[in-house]
């Protein structure tokens, strides 16, 4: 698809930043309000695809490599499991909260009421949140760009 | 009409009697067993260190639905990715 | 009856969905009635739990009664939590979806259902 109009993309410009912004507050909150790491990578992986759209795909795809993108994604996952075996080595159990009983980093239980804003506080979670935060951004941004630029060719070549 | 539509009125209606007469059975606001629920409110902040229910639901007690979940994404991002291999600048 | 009127609502959408996988012949709508249906069916399961005057299951911001007095009036979280799986499968059989509808359509040149089913090489 072309590209659109000079107003549409200094628009598209000024309000990038505020919604990743807003999308990394929502997955890095996930353990205090309502959120987490899926709803994040939604909000962050749509604004994304407002850029998409402003700029033309032919432009997009001419300095993005999809390859790239497609590490991004197995980094995420591969981060998710990994956590998970970590519970397996040090707790007994795959999947085991071993931050939380006898942790470094993440071990404070919050307080009912208003928080204020606790990060130190849930176990594994805020690093499973992170991961699956990257690999919904890398995946949804993925399959969008490759869908808007196979279709805005008049014959694909085999 | 031809005979694909018939049987498709066909089983539209009966499909209508079974949905409406159990969306009326159905007593909303009281949930029946909530001994499982029960448990995991009251024990969410002690045990697992979060505020939100939902999320220690997602990631900590049912975190083996999760990693299937995640398998589904990838494998559709990458069966995406396949289809349109051939498609080159 | 006037209180089921969310589960009306999942019968009528999953209706409409129905009625548009069975009866119309262009492919891109029979998709959208298949995520009609899917939308129907979440908002199945989280109306499954809701319990009466109830609050959201979260501890941060709860005013002091609620939180002393606590599984009593807070929302069962564990459909809420199912239903997040289930959206982002949708996600994912749409994605696929679509991109099956467009090598289709470049092979066929046509997005009707009955002349793809009939073309014969």
């Amino acid at each position: 698809m072309s590209e659109m109009s000079k107003i549409v993309r200094t628009l598209s410009n000024i309000t990038f930043p505020f919604i990743m912004v807003f999308g990394l507050y929502v997955i890095a909150h996930g353990h205090l309000t309502p959120g987490g790491g899926f709803q994040g990578g939604a909000v962050a992986a749509s604004g994304c695809a407002m850029l998409l759209v402003a700029y033309g795909s032919g432009w997009v795809i001419d300095r993005i490599k999809i390859s790239r993108l497609s590490a991004f994604e197995s980094l995420g996952a591969l981060g998710f499991i990994g956590t998970a075996f970590f519970g397996l080595i040090f707790g007994g159990m795959f999947f085991n909260n071993f931050l939380v009983e006898t942790g470094i980093l993440f071990n404070v239980v919050p307080r009912t009421g208003f928080t204020g804003s606790e990060f130190n506080t849930a176990g594994v979670l805020t690093l499973m949140n992170f991961s699956v935060g990257v690999k919904v951004i890398a995946g949804v941004f993925a399959i969008v760009v490759v869908m808007a630029y196979a279709s805005s060719l008049k014959e694909w070549k085999q | 009409m031809s005979a694909r539509n018939i049987v498709a009125v066909i089983v539209f209606c009966v499909l209508a009697v079974f949905f409406v007469f159990t969306a009326l059975m159905i007593p909303f606001g009281e949930p029946m067993k909530t001994q499982m629920d029960d448990y995991i409110i009251m024990h969410t902040q002690q045990e697992t260190g979060t505020n939100s229910a939902v999320t220690t639901i997602v990631f900590d007690y049912r975190g083996f639905d999760t990693l299937g979940e995640a398998t589904i994404l990838f494998a559709a991002v990458s069966g995406v990715l396949m289809l349109f291999r051939r498609v080159k600048k | 009856m006037i209180y089921n009127i969310p589960f009306i609502a999942v019968v009528a959408m999953i209706f409409i969905g129905l009625y548009t996988v069975l009866f119309k012949r262009n492919v891109v709508k029979i998709v959208i009635g298949i995520s009609i249906i899917e939308s129907g069916v979440n908002l199945f399961l989280i109306t499954l739990g809701y319990r009466e005057g109830g609050v959201v299951p979260i501890f941060t911001g709860a005013p002091a009664d609620v939180a002393a007095n606590a599984p009593g009036s807070m929302v069962l979280p564990v459909p809420q939590a199912l239903t997040l799986t289930s959206i982002v499968i949708g996600v994912a059989v749409l994605a696929l979806m679509l991109s099956l509808i467009m090598h289709i359509y470049k092979k066929y040149g046509t997005l009707d259902v009955r002349k793809i089913r009939r073309l014969k090489e």
